[in-house]
């Protein structure tokens, strides 16, 4: 070990204790807002649950499971993260390789088309009137005219074109074509950029909210955030009107809800957590 | 001439039939961008239309500039040029009290030898990125909670160490919005960009801090020489990139965070178009006004870019 010197020692010392607090406020709303879920309604309602479940139960997540409508937004949920991000991918993975093909004719012009939204959208009005005329208001118009971020597509642009010129000839001279160089050799060679770049799109279509709450006609298509959004805004109405003859609070209700929708979150974060470090930075941020 | 250029074409006919695989790759994304994100360029016209939903937007009327003088001198102005100021404002505070944090974090997390202890640092601050505005809002809204029966947890912990007087409506209060959005901002982000900058520093050869070391600098010499410029090229271009989505104001926080008491302070433009255009249903004024703050933005882009340019060699094209 070599010998740190006494202003070093206290330099470390503030950067364990603070990035060590950091780290505890990022995650105490989510540990609370599981507590509080479980807890009694007295103990929750005389403030005794602070960081700890206070006379523990599982009365809201009962009510929860029964709640047919839940469960229709959880699965719709599903549908539009699974599909939405096999779409997105498709169209990302086969335009970013392409693009990296120098003697693709209109490459530039095509780079400048995607590049360009990055800086300047139609914005919200003229894409909502779109997305009206074009009709999309129901599942499958959300999977396809959403997804694809100019910013993915570059990291797997700039990951395809890192791959060696000397592999792809040599794949050209065993007889491979354009497709097969794609599917065999360079989407295994990228997994980390594909991995990056579909957890991207996957949060972002298991987070989308505000389009869907726009564009979706029908209650039974609507994702888990629109769901979501409705109780909370409904919170106030909800706790005068049945606040007294519930058996829990009527937080616990709603952090139960919240705390729903993170468990996929959380449950698939641990082995992607890897990835996205590294994908932030090798696509890097140039155009 | 003539022949020349069809011979040009007939070549270029003869390469893509050649090469057509590598075509059919790049037709989806062609017509991705141009049915989703360059056709709905062409509605921006209704800026210049009384546009009436039944005649579409080719069918209604050119008003010239009239929407946009509604929106700067008429009946819209004073929402107008309150939410274009709350914009700049909230991006001004945003940048001052959330641009430093990930570079001190990234700083801290560089510090920590142990590698374990890092690892469940970075991973849990990096996690609030994940979550959804609608999951942050709910905590948010629910957190600072204030009624007759229930109040929320932080609300409860801001009165007692008397940060906000005892019982204020935080989330109805106009004079709270601004730290409240900032405040979750770096709560949801500051964990995750500090990826960038982290990578920066990991990236400063450690011959560097070495010879620094030799010459008797101490720790705070040691960023201010060696890490500040280590990272300098990512600063940049990480503040270009702020300065440049100035207006851009993260709106679906805002929608789902301020209500008719806090507009005041908290409404945006691009919550202003969202009311006036979808809510209230005046599409034309709403694009107009949403027109104007995608050509400002697209203006600061280009400016940060070129300033960035002159004075180093980063720019982000």
């Amino acid at each position: 070990m070599e010998r740190l010197s006494r202003n070093e020692i206290i330099f470390k010392i503030i950067a364990y204790f603070i990035g060590g607090a950091f780290a505890i406020m990022a995650l105490y709303p989510l540990v609370y807002a599981f507590s509080a879920s479980i807890s009694g309604k007295v103990a929750y309602e005389t403030g005794k649950v602070v960081l700890l479940p206070k006379n523990i139960n599982f009365q809201v997540y009962a009510r929860i499971y029964n709640d047919k409508g839940f469960w229709i937004s959880y699965i719709n949920t599903l549908f539009y993260t699974v599909f939405g991000t096999v779409w997105s991918m498709f169209v990302s993975i086969t335009g970013a390789y392409a693009l990296t093909k120098k003697r693709m004719l209109f490459r530039n012009q095509v780079n400048l088309l995607i590049v360009f939204t990055m800086w300047f959208t139609a914005g919200m009005i003229p894409l909502y009137l779109n997305y009206v005329n074009m009709g999309v208001n129901n599942r499958w118009g959300i999977i396809f005219s959403f997804g694809v971020q100019a910013y993915n597509v570059i990291l797997l642009r700039n990951y395809f074109s890192g791959i060696p010129k000397e592999i792809n000839e040599a794949a050209i001279v065993d007889g491979a074509n354009e497709y097969q160089l794609l599917y065999k050799i360079y989407m295994p060679m990228s997994k980390a950029a594909i991995a990056t770049v579909t957890l991207f799109y996957a949060t972002s279509r298991w987070n989308g909210y505000f389009w869907s709450r726009l564009l979706l006609r029908e209650p039974t298509q609507q994702p888990l955030q629109v769901y979501m959004r409705i109780l909370v805004e409904n919170y106030q109405w909800m706790i005068d009107d049945w606040g007294d003859f519930l058996p829990f609070a009527a937080d616990s209700y709603i952090y139960a809800i919240l705390v729903c929708s993170i468990i996929p979150v959380l449950v698939i974060y641990p082995y992607i957590q890897r990835y996205f470090a590294k994908g932030v930075n090798m696509g890097g941020v140039k155009g | 001439m003539k022949m020349k250029r069809s011979n040009k074409l007939f070549n270029g006919l003869k390469t893509i039939k050649h090469d057509w695989r590598l075509y059919t790759l790049i037709i989806p994304i062609v017509l991705w961008y141009l049915m989703w994100q360059y056709k709905p360029m062409a509605g921006l016209l209704i800026a210049f239309k009384n546009y009436q939903p039944n005649l579409g937007v080719m069918g209604s009327n050119w008003v010239g500039f009239s929407n946009f003088q509604s929106l700067i001198s008429g009946v819209y102005s004073a929402q107008f040029w309150r939410a274009f100021r709350n914009t700049f404002l909230i991006s001004i505070y945003g940048m001052i009290f959330g641009f430093p944090i990930p570079i001190i974090l990234a700083i801290f997390f560089s510090e920590m030898s142990n590698k374990v202890y890092r690892n469940v640092t970075q991973t849990f601050t990096y996690l609030p990125h994940f979550l959804s505005e609608v999951t942050i809002t709910g905590l948010v809204l629910t957190l600072l909670y204030k009624g007759e029966v229930n109040t929320g947890v932080i609300a409860n912990f801001l009165y007692s160490i008397k940060l906000i007087p005892e019982g204020a409506k935080i989330i109805q209060d106009a004079s709270f919005f601004r730290p409240l959005y900032i405040i979750t901002g770096i709560w949801k982000e500051a964990g995750y960009s500090s990826i960038v900058y982290f990578a920066a520093i990991m990236g400063i050869s450690p011959v560097l801090y070495e010879a620094l070391k030799v010459s008797g600098g101490n720790k705070l010499q040691e960023i201010r020489y060696v890490t500040f410029p280590g990272m300098a090229p990512t600063l940049i271009i990480m503040i270009i990139l702020r300065v440049g989505r100035m207006l851009s104001v993260g709106y679906e926080r805002i929608i789902l965070l301020y209500n008719e008491n806090t507009y005041v302070t908290a409404d945006v433009i691009q919550s202003f178009v969202y009311r006036v255009g979808l809510e209230a249903g005046n599409q034309a004024i709403g694009s107009a006004a949403g027109m104007f703050n995608a050509l400002i933005g697209f203006a600061l882009v280009m400016g940060a870019n070129f300033i960035s340019r002159q004075v180093s060699e980063t720019s982000l094209w």
